[in-house]
C-alpha cells in the first residue's frame, strides 16, 4: 500500500472500523508463504504502472487513482460498473473487447460513451475462452469478460504475466484470483418508478472497491456520473466528492434505499 | 464491324440457359429495357411498363436488367475474335470493331475474313451475329444492322454480311433516314427544317451546320458524310487474376480442401502482386459434383493475403452464416474471382508501418480463423421496439449495412437503457399478493398490483415488488401472422436493482436487467 493511497484511504474510510481493513497490516505473521503473499498483495503489477483514463467517480476508488495497464479487476455483480470501467479508455481511443457475454447491452455501452467503431465482440468463445482472451488480450487495451467456472492456477498467472507484458487492462464480471481490486455495487435506488407508473429515470448507487488486502472504500454515484468521460473535470463530479458521512447517507432518497443481498 | 443483335438477350439467355426462342424481357426500373423477338412479335416493345408488356405476352419471362452481366459474357466473344486477328475495340456490349486492313490482306480477302469470324462464333455457339465492312465505324455499323434486311431477300445461305466497297460510305449513307442518329431532337428539328435523310443533311455545309447545331450537330454531320475518324483504338487483353482449382475426385473434408487450395490461393495473391494490384473483395464460387454451385461475396478490412482466401473459402463452406451453403455432394472445382481490385500503392505499409489498426486486424484474423468468421463482431445500433432488435452484429471485416436509425419507434423504452439485454428472454414468474399470476386483459388492464417475482433459475425464490410501471403494449406487425403482442413492465426488487419484463400469452419473461 504506497502512502498515498493510505491517506486517501485515511480520508475516505467509513467511520466503522470494522470495515476499514486495518487487520491487514497487524504485524503477527507467522509463517514464510503468509508473509509472500502479504508481499505479492503490496507490489504494483509493474514498476512504471501506466494508468489508463478511467470514469472520474470510479478513480477515486480504484487503487493507484484508475484503472493500471497490466492489471485485472472484476466486477462482482454489475454489468452496468463494468461498462463504465470500459468507458474511460474506450472515449479516448483505445480498443476495446468483449468476451464471452452475449448479453453485453451496446445500446447502453454508446450512452457510457464507448466507441462501438473500437468494440469487438466475441459472444461465444465455446471451449477456447483463453486461448480467445489471451489472443485479444495481445491487441487491444481492454478486454471485458466473465470469469471462467474453471481454470487453473498456472492460466491465471500466464494471463496476468501476459497482461502485464502487454500494459492491457483484464476485467472479469464475477470472481477472479488475484485482482487488483473487485468493485461492486453495495446499495441502488431507483427513481422515477412508483406502483404503477412512471418509468426508471435515475439511479445512485454505492460502489465498493476492494483490494486484495481486504481493504473498502466506497463512494455514492448517480448514474450520469458514470456517464461522464475522463476528460471532463473531475472537480464537477461533485457527487463522488461527497464524504460517505452518515449525514450524506440521508442525501440519497432514502425511503427507496435498501441494503443488497 | 461486327454486331450481336439484342446483346442484352443473348447474354440473359446464355447465362440464365433459357430456350432460345423464349419470350424474354429485362426490366430496368419498371420499363422494358431489352426484348427478345419472339417477344417482340407480341407486341412487346423498348419503353413499354412492365404490367403493359404483360398484358400483352402473356407468357413472358421477365429478368431484371443486370449491365454487367452483359460485359461479362461479352468478354468471351472478345477473347474468341482476338485469337483469330489483333486489334480489337469493344464499343459497348454486342458491338466490337476490328481493322479489316491486315486481316484482309491474310486471308485473302475481306469476304474471307469476315466469313472466319463468323464461323469462328458459330463454334462458340453464337450464331445471330453480322459483319458490316465500310470505311468509318459509323458506316460500318449502319452496313452491319442493314444486313437484316438483304438477308431476307437473298437465299438463306447467304452470310449475314455486308461490305460497302471502299469510299462508298457516303453513297451508303445518304439514303437512310435521320433515326439512325438516336439523337431525337436533333432528327425532328431536321425534319422540320425539310431535311429528310442523310444525304440531304451531309450536303450542308460543314461551317453552317457547326454554327447552328453545335458539336453534336457536327458529329453527326461527319458521320452522315462517312468522313468520322477511321481509327480502331486497340483493346489491351486485361490480365487473367482468377484463379480456379479443379479437384479429381472431389473433395469432401473441409481440410482436405484448404489444403489442397492452398497453393492455388498463393498463386492468386502473387499474380495480384505482379500486377501491382491488392483485392479487397474476392468472390468465391463453389461447385459440387452434382452441379451445385455457392457464390458469395467476401470483404476485407484491409486486403486479402493467401491465408485470408484460404479462411474465406472455409468458412463459406462451413456455412458460417444465415446463408447456408447447403452443398450436398463432394467439391469439384473452386474459383476464386477478384471483386475489387485496388493499388497496391494506395495499400502500401508506412515506412514505421501503419500503427496498431494493423496489429488489431491481425488479431482478429487469428480469432476468426480459430472460432469462424461470424465469431468476433462489431456491432452498430438499428430500430427496433424490442432491446434485443435494436443491436445489430456484423462479422469483423463486412461493411455495415446502411441502417437509419433516426425513425421513430413507437413503444420503445423511455429512460436509460439497461445494460444487460437477455440475448433470449429468461422465463420469469409475476404474481400478485395472494399468489396468482398477474395476467393483462386484451383492453390493456392488468388483472392485480405484482407483488412478488422471480427471474431465471431461482424460480422457487420470490423477490417482492418495491415498485413497478406498466403494461406498456408493443404490437409488432398487427397485419402479420407471425406478429407478436407483448406488454412490457418495470419492476423494482427490494434490493433496489430493476428489470424489464415481457408478458406474452399469458407468459412472463425478462428481457433485460438494469444491473
Amino acid at each position: 500500500m504506497t502512502p498515498s493511497a493510505a491517506g486517501a484511504l485515511g480520508r475516505k474510510g467509513p467511520p466503522d472500523p470494522g470495515l476499514s481493513g486495518s487487520s491487514a497490516l497487524q504485524p503477527d505473521v507467522s509463517s514464510l508463504p503468509d508473509l509472500q503473499f502479504r508481499i505479492n498483495q503490496m507490489q504494483s503489477s509493474r514498476l512504471d504502472s501506466r494508468r489508463l483514463p478511467t470514469v472520474p467517480a470510479l478513480a477515486k476508488i480504484l487503487p493507484g487513482g484508475g484503472l493500471q495497464s497490466g492489471g485485472s479487476y472484476a466486477v462482482r455483480n454489475s454489468a452496468t460498473l463494468a461498462m463504465a470501467l470500459l468507458a474511460g479508455p474506450s472515449a479516448t481511443g483505445a480498443w476495446c473487447s468483449v468476451v464471452g457475454l452475449p448479453e453485453f447491452s451496446v445500446e447502453a455501452a454508446e450512452e457510457f460513451g464507448i466507441n462501438l467503431e473500437r468494440l469487438i465482440l466475441v459472444p461465444d468463445p465455446g471451449a477456447q475462452w483463453l486461448t480467445v482472451t489471451a489472443a485479444l488480450v495481445d491487441v487491444v487495451s481492454v478486454v471485458l469478460t466473465r470469469s471462467p467456472a474453471h481454470l487453473a492456477p498456472s492460466d491465471t498467472a500466464r494471463l496476468k504475466s501476459r497482461l502485464r507484458q502487454r500494459g492491457a487492462v483484464l476485467i472479469t464480471q464475477g470472481t477472479w484470483q488475484q485482482c487488483d481490486s473487485t468493485l461492486s455495487i453495495a446499495e441502488s435506488a431507483w427513481e422515477g418508478l412508483g406502483a404503477g407508473t412512471g418509468h426508471l429515470r435515475t439511479r445512485r448507487m454505492k460502489i465498493t472497491a476492494t483490494n486484495p488486502a481486504g481493504r473498502l472504500r466506497h463512494t455514492y454515484v448517480g448514474l450520469t456520473d458514470l456517464q461522464r468521460s475522463p476528460w471532463q473535470a473531475s472537480g464537477a463530479g461533485a457527487a463522488g466528492e461527497r464524504s460517505p458521512t452518515p449525514h450524506d447517507g440521508g442525501a440519497l432518497f432514502q425511503p427507496a434505499l435498501k441494503k443488497s443481498s | 464491324m461486327l454486331w450481336c443483335p439484342d446483346w442484352p438477350i443473348t447474354a440473359a439467355i446464355r447465362e440464365h440457359s433459357l430456350e432460345v426462342h423464349a419470350a424474354l424481357a429485362l426490366v430496368d426500373g419498371g420499363e422494358v429495357f431489352a426484348c427478345s423477338p419472339a417477344a417482340r412479335e407480341n407486341g412487346v416493345r423498348r419503353g413499354l411498363r412492365l404490367r403493359e408488356a404483360q398484358a400483352r405476352c402473356t407468357g413472358l419471362i421477365v429478368l431484371p436488367y443486370d449491365p454487367f452481366l452483359d460485359i461479362r459474357s461479352f468478354e468471351p466473344v472478345t477473347t474468341a475474335v482476338e485469337t483469330i486477328m489483333p486489334g480489337v475495340q469493344v464499343l459497348r456490349p454486342g458491338l466490337c470493331a476490328i481493322r479489316i486492313k491486315g486481316p484482309s490482306r491474310y486471308y485473302g480477302s475481306e469476304e474471307n475474313a469476315a466469313s472466319v469470324v463468323l464461323q469462328t462464333l458459330a463454334a462458340i455457339g453464337l450464331t445471330d451475329v453480322r459483319v458490316g465492312i465500310a470505311d468509318g465505324p459509323f458506316a460500318a455499323e449502319q452496313a452491319a444492322k442493314a444486313t437484316e434486311a438483304t438477308e431476307a431477300l437473298e437465299d438463306p445461305q447467304a452470310e449475314p454480311l455486308c461490305i460497302i466497297p471502299p469510299g462508298g460510305s457516303p453513297w451508303f449513307l445518304s439514303t437512310l433516314p435521320l433515326d439512325v442518329f438516336e439523337q431525337p431532337r436533333l432528327a425532328v428539328l431536321l425534319k422540320r427544317l425539310g431535311i429528310r435523310s442523310l444525304g440531304d443533311f451531309a450536303a450542308l455545309g460543314a461551317a453552317d451546320v457547326r454554327n447552328r447545331f453545335g458539336a453534336e450537330g457536327a458529329l453527326a454531320h461527319r458521320q452522315s458524310s462517312g468522313l468520322d475518324h477511321f481509327s480502331v483504338v486497340d483493346r489491351t487483353p486485361p490480365l487473367q487474376l482468377e484463379v480456379t482449382a479443379h479437384f479429381e475426385p472431389p473433395l469432401v473434408r473441409i481440410d482436405q480442401l484448404a489444403f489442397a487450395f492452398r497453393r492455388t490461393a498463393e498463386g492468386f495473391v502473387a499474380g495480384l502482386r505482379r500486377a501491382g494490384l491488392v483485392c479487397t473483395a474476392v468472390q468465391v464460387a463453389l461447385h459440387t459434383e452434382s452441379g451445385e454451385v455457392s457464390e458469395r461475396l467476401w470483404q476485407h478490412p484491409r486486403w486479402f493475403d493467401a491465408d485470408d482466401v484460404v479462411d474465406r473459402v472455409r468458412w463459406q463452406l462451413q456455412g458460417t452464416n444465415a446463408a447456408d451453403h447447403g452443398l450436398t455432394s463432394g467439391i469439384t472445382r473452386v474459383q476464386v474471382v477478384p471483386g475489387l481490385v485496388e493499388d497496391l500503392g494506395d495499400h502500401a505499409d508506412g515506412l514505421w508501418g501503419t500503427g496498431p489498426d494493423e496489429s488489431i486486424h491481425h488479431g482478429l484474423a487469428r480469432v476468426q480463423s480459430m472460432l469462424g468468421h461470424g465469431a468476433v463482431l462489431t456491432a452498430v445500433i438499428a430500430g427496433g421496439r424490442l432491446l434485443a432488435d435494436r443491436r445489430v452484429y456484423i462479422p469483423w471485416g463486412d461493411s455495415p449495412a446502411a441502417q437509419d436509425k433516426t425513425q421513430p419507434w413507437p413503444g420503445r423504452l423511455p429512460g436509460p437503457v439497461p445494460a444487460t439485454v437477455f440475448a433470449v428472454p429468461v422465463p420469469a414468474v409475476v404474481v400478485d399478493a395472494r399468489g396468482n399470476p398477474v395476467a393483462v386483459d386484451p383492453r390493456g388492464l392488468v388483472s392485480a398490483d405484482p407483488a412478488f417475482f422471480t427471474v431465471g433459475a431461482a424460480i422457487d425464490q420470490r423477490w417482492p415488488v418495491h415498485s413497478w410501471a406498466g403494461p406498456w403494449p408493443i404490437n409488432e406487425r398487427w397485419w402479420d401472422p407471425g406478429g407478436r403482442m407483448l406488454n412490457r413492465f418495470q419492476l423494482v426488487d427490494s434490493s433496489g436493482s430493476a428489470w424489464l419484463l415481457l408478458l406474452e400469452n399469458q407468459e412472463w419473461f425478462s428481457e433485460a436487467s438494469y444491473d
